[in-house]
């Protein structure tokens, strides 16, 4: 990689080989790693999920795994591409893809996801919240692969919710929210974390959301003021499929939805738990 | 400019195998019907949205055109010949036929490559399911209705024992 200023990898291939047909990219040397069947996992590592970067998205869709312990991820996972693209597209090439409308990266903000990269001679981990630096552009160096991914399980306790909206069953979304949530031992709102996507120029984590909310009591009209207030942190593109407004609206409401589902879920924390 | 090599390929396609030496950028679909003359296999959109080229890999659906030839180097390819012939359809072939499940004919063999993993390996037993996992590959004539009621009166058959999996499955050259 470090010969050609311009190569590329191929895992999937179900976002370069369009852009390669659209001539949108042009790379000199295309370096294949879909048989480095040792990146195809998913790991149980006690707190934590591991998930290699070649695991396809059907893989991760099936895991039994993954539905126990990050059911959010189960959740959106419903809603990755079609079928014959989940079969080939793989979790790192989601990532490293970027797309400001696909779920995984959005899943990595959500769950504060640790990213593994190497080079020759270099290993580091990049926290999600530093690896998107912008529409289909990540942190990762030129010469460097994504090689797994690691999520850490959610409490039993915290309630979760994804839900998109798409104008096609799989089609990428024009906007969509996850919310984790906790309630402590006053019934109030703590550790809440809000993602979207679909509404900025990379999926989003919305943390000043996030500090207004924790340790504030439920309400409908609490959600009703964040929803109004949205605004000011998003301000989503027009283009061919909705404009701008309609994207702001879709996020509100799915906000307000996804709120509630994920306020349901959660339960008291116990001691023990 | 950079001399680009020609690298060997070798490919399992309808249960033949093939030795080739191709040009790394070559699409898949591409190899499939130029090379090999397999011109059943559809090319609508070439980037990945309509599923005309859809085949299987190695049993799973795939886009043929978000491929390429030589990523497929070492697996097994099927495309739509593998299923029925013009005048000995397969039971999927022969319900689309009579539900009216096609028109110009152009997203057909997308549509039959992914019945087909389909009707191997979920149980379809629900409308919504059947649209869920067709929604990859789009029709501009039937408006999908007799396509969704094809797949329907197959996974039924396939229910009720009336039809196998090896009778919707792809055909090799054992059984050809």
């Amino acid at each position: 990689m470090r010969s050609y200023d311009d190569a590329k990898i191929i895992a999937g291939g179900q976002s370069l080989m369009p852009m390669m047909n659209f001539r949108v990219v042009q790379p000199s040397l295309v370096i294949d790693i879909g048989k480095l069947v040792e990146l195809d996992f998913i790991r149980d590592d006690g707190e934590d999920i591991v998930i290699g970067a070649l695991t396809r998205h059907n893989t991760v869709a099936k895991s039994d795994m993954v539905k126990q312990y990050l059911p959010v991820m189960h959740e959106a996972l419903k809603h990755v591409a079609h079928l014959a693209v989940r079969n080939r597209g793989t979790i790192g090439g989601s990532l490293s893809h970027a797309d400001p409308a696909a779920e995984y990266p959005m899943l990595s903000l959500l769950l504060d996801a640790k990213i593994y990269c190497e080079s020759v001679d270099q290993k580091r981990t990049i926290p999600a919240d530093e690896f998107f630096a912008g529409s289909l552009s990540t942190t990762l160096a030129e010469d460097e692969i994504l090689t797994q991914i690691k999520f850490s399980k959610l409490k039993t306790h915290t309630g979760w919710a994804f839900e998109e909206f798409a104008q096609r069953d799989g089609d990428f979304a024009l906007a969509a929210v996850g919310v984790l949530v906790d309630r402590d031992a006053d019934s109030r709102i703590q550790n809440v974390k809000i993602s979207m996507m679909g509404v900025g120029e990379t999926a989003l984590r919305l943390h000043s959301i996030e500090s207004g909310l924790n340790g504030q009591t439920y309400s409908d009209g609490l959600l009703e003021a964040v929803r109004e207030s949205l605004g000011d942190f998003l301000v989503p593109n027009t283009d061919l499929h909705a404009s701008s407004e309609y994207r702001l609206h879709l996020a509100g409401q799915l906000f307000k939805r996804n709120f509630k589902s994920a306020w349901d879920r959660a339960t008291i924390e116990k001691k023990n738990d | 400019m950079i001399e680009i090599k020609k690298v060997s390929l070798w490919v399992i396609v309808n249960g033949v195998v093939h030795e080739d030496l191709v040009d790394p950028r070559l699409l898949l679909s591409d190899y499939l019907r130029i090379n090999l003359g397999l011109t059943g296999t559809h090319v609508g959109c070439e980037h990945g949205v309509c599923g005309a080229c859809t085949i299987l890999v190695d049993g799973a659906s795939s886009r043929s055109c978000l491929m390429l030839a030589i990523q497929a180097n070492g697996l097994e390819i099927c495309t739509v010949e593998s299923l029925g012939s013009p005048d000995n359809l397969n039971p999927l072939q022969k319900a689309f036929n009579e539900n009216h499940g096609l028109q110009c004919g152009f997203c057909t063999p997308g549509m039959l490559m992914t019945s087909t993993e389909m009707l191997q390996k979920y149980p379809l037993k629900t409308d919504e399911e059947i649209r869920e996992l067709l929604s990859g590959n789009l029709c501009r004539c039937t408006g999908y209705q007799g396509i969704v009621d094809a797949v329907r009166e197959c996974a039924r058959k396939r229910d009720a024992g009336v039809i196998s999996i090896e009778d919707i499955s792809p055909r090799t050259e054992r059984s050809l």
